[in-house]
């Protein structure tokens, strides 16, 4: 095809131009350093909102019975901290680091479609003041927890639920537009020379995210849509006595969510195998396994989304069959997990504190792995089903996953970012702290749930106080761990010591070796040629 | 190469990318009707089967085989009808046509309109479990304070697999006068 559309910038013939001044550069940038940096910062805006409802839940269950809240209450803070760390926190810290990493990496001067950008940016705060209103409003905010099962969400929810759909449209919407630039600006704007097998796995990572983000999200959407409609246009997609049916809420639910789970630590496998090889000094071993691994991994996240639903009565057959399919996930996973510690293998490592982050994430994913496997299997999970052991095992794959891969990127690129090495002491502070607490918290919450602890209840019986105690002061400190964090982010954006061009001795790849650092706010508008 | 030279997306190739959103989303509504489908073919979701009266074949009753047939009963909210079995469980032979009877009696002043919706567990007996009649086929109307009897004709398939011993049948009465 002949046509194409141009997106000149209109400064063209100032090819060194920095940022414009004052207020009105974060609102109207179409610069994907200054974006990635904007979705960065919502992300940990939202890190600590989402937390703060997180010590509510945690301070209201650090002792048996009622203290501090309304029961209603505190399903409003478990239901709206889902929410909020899914859509809030994770998600937009991957958009960010790729908006961030995606174009220096491939040699890129920006992202393919940077209006777009700017857009699919600016539509989540609006989308999370509306989320966080709802709150304030007669009836209270949702209720129902992230998973919004109907009729709870749909006959039986407060008001507020209308906010909480168009809230969710946004950020499906934005969503949606900041996967579609990826997709484009990785399969049209790497550097000549850049093939596809030779991306760095972030990128890789990246796309195949990219590609399950437009497919699943458009579902989300109408689910929502159709809890609209069942709410106030009369029909019964999932109300029973007008011939709908609740169950069929959950496999669409979960046909959205089961590959949503795979979009918030893809990119972290990515991170990961960007770290790893830098501190141990070897190049990745497996790479093109690593890339393969991948994309089996996020086409086997669309058939086992009934997994999540081993309780509500389906044959045995179809237990059989979603049990075997999300064992089968395991192998690529761990194929994944054999060749970092492959590369580690004999490297001449060193332990910076993105190594530590990235350690970490290993051994304490894998933790959540194996959670998962048990959880896995249909007829135990008759006993684990919504459990305190359900809730440890996402927290170890999303917290010490997700989240701990996003930190280590934070300490492995923001001395490119910024030009100013991070205090290395407080880096491994942070750390230490982080790690301990947060196994504080959720690993007795596997005991509980084995025990017989339910998930979402403001009570509990009196055997489990103990651990609860435990988990609650874990929580405690792990929350003011990212406080300190936040103090260690600012104090390294206003400086520090300045960070080398290659910041990291074995640090590879287009952005260490070609770009200074902090990288000019143009970068690359002359392609590098990859041999 | 200058940044307007890189700075370029194919038209043709970000309307693919751009449709893929699109049909996703209309594959989301599309789930509701191939949900339906799947269920109806695999016989799950414990939906029963309506067959012709005159399509019996009485002749090979499995007397070796006995099967409880427990009947169960509620109505959703809204509807003020106390609904219930006459008889609360059965001893069925496979092949054989059996009748039942549930009761309904209004609470109301007014005269009420409901519809009965039938489920069975184990969802893999639905299939086998079929009606030559149901008070759930039509719509039940009820005058003010009027109780009724409602016959239930069923036949319970041969072919039902081995190991099901037991199967229950669930009514539920949905309300058709409000919304």
């Amino acid at each position: 095809m002949s046509t194409e559309i141009t997106h000149g910038d209109v400064h063209e013939e100032h090819h060194d131009h920095g940022p414009d001044k004052g207020l009105m550069r974060w609102v109207t940038t179409t610069n994907h350093k200054d974006i990635g940096t904007l979705y960065l910062w919502l992300a940990f805006i939202m890190l600590l909102v989402g937390g703060a409802m997180a010590m509510v839940i945690r301070l209201e269950l650090f002792q048996p019975g009622l203290q501090w809240v309304e029961p209603q209450f505190f399903n409003q803070m478990t239901t709206l901290h889902g929410l909020i760390m899914v859509f809030g926190a994770i998600m937009p810290a991957f958009v960010g680091l790729a908006n961030w990493l995606v174009p220096i990496m491939i040699g890129a001067p920006d992202m393919a479609l940077p209006r777009m950008n700017n857009w699919s940016f600016w539509i989540l705060p609006f989308a999370f003041t509306m989320l966080a209103s709802t709150l304030f409003m007669e009836g209270g905010g949702p209720a129902f927890g992230w998973t919004f099962y109907a009729p709870l969400s749909t006959t039986f929810a407060p008001d507020s639920t209308d906010f909480f759909i168009f809230a969710v449209h946004l950020m499906g919407i934005s969503s949606v537009m900041g996967a579609i630039n990826v997709i484009a600006t990785i399969l049209n704007m790497r550097a000549p020379g850049m093939t596809l097998m030779k991306m760095p796995l972030f990128v890789w990572t990246w796309l195949i995210t990219a590609y399950l983000l437009i497919a699943v999200m458009p579902v989300l959407a109408g689910v929502v849509t159709m809890m609209l409609t069942d709410r106030h246009f009369g029909t019964s997609f999932f109300d029973a006595a007008g011939g709908g049916d609740p169950v069929l809420f959950q496999h669409v639910f979960w046909f959205f969510g089961h590959p949503e789970v795979y979009i918030m630590i893809l990119p972290a496998f990515g991170i990961i195998s960007a770290i790893v090889p830098t501190f141990a000094r070897k190049p990745l071993f497996g790479y093109s396994s690593m890339v393969y691994a991948s994309a089996s991994i996020a086409l086997l996240s669309f058939m086992v989304w009934a997994h999540h639903m081993y309780t509500v009565g389906m044959p045995v057959a179809g237990e059989l069959y979603f049990m075997y399919a999300t064992i089968l996930i395991s192998v690529p996973t761990g194929v994944k997990v054999f060749n970092w510690v492959a590369t580690m293998w004999r490297g001449s490592m060193t332990f910076e504190t993105p190594m530590l982050w990235a350690l970490g994430f290993i051994i304490m994913f894998t933790i959540g792995g194996f959670s998962g496997l048990m959880l896995g299997v249909a007829p135990v999970d008759t006993q684990y089903h919504d459990t305190y052991f359900v809730v440890a095992h996402f927290h170890y794959v999303l917290v010490t996953g997700a989240l701990f891969s996003i930190i280590a990127a934070f300490y492995y690129w923001v001395p490119k970012w910024t030009g100013h090495m991070y205090d290395e002491r407080l880096g491994k502070i942070h750390f230490w702290w982080s790690t301990i607490s947060v196994n504080l918290l959720f690993f007795p919450q596997h005991f509980v749930g084995l025990a017989g602890m339910p998930r979402r209840i403001p009570d509990y019986s009196l055997q489990f106080a103990e651990f609860n105690a435990i988990s609650s002061i874990g929580g405690f400190a792990f929350g003011l761990a990212q406080v300190f964090f936040l103090y260690i982010v600012i104090k390294t954006i206003r400086g520090g010591v300045k960070a080398t061009d290659k910041v990291w001795e074995g640090a590879t790849g287009l952005e260490f070796e070609q770009l200074p650092s902090p990288p000019p706010y143009h970068s690359f508008t002359v392609a590098p040629q990859v041999k | 190469m200058s940044r307007e030279q890189a700075n370029t997306v194919p038209r043709s190739q970000l309307a693919k990318i751009i449709l893929v959103p699109i049909l996703m989303f209309g594959f989301g509504f599309a789930l509701i009707p191939l949900y339906d489908v799947f269920c109806d073919i695999t016989g799950q979701n414990g939906k029963t089967g309506r067959i012709e009266a005159s399509a019996i074949d009485e002749s090979g009753v499995d007397t070796s085989r006995t099967i409880e047939v427990r009947f169960l009963a509620q109505t959703n909210t809204g509807l003020p009808w106390s609904f219930e079995p006459v008889v609360k469980t059965m001893q069925v032979h496979p092949g054989q046509v059996y009748e039942a009877h549930y009761r309904v009696r209004s609470s109301s002043k007014d005269k009420t309109h409901g519809q009965a919706v039938p489920s069975v567990s184990p969802g893999l007996a639905a299939q086998h479990f079929n009606k030559t009649e149901c008070f759930c086929f039509t719509r039940q109307e009820l005058n003010a304070f009027e109780t009724r009897d409602m016959p239930l004709r069923f036949i319970v398939g041969k072919d039902i697999a081995e190991e099901i011993k037991e199967i229950t049948l669930s009514y539920t009465f949905f309300s058709l006068d409000q919304g």
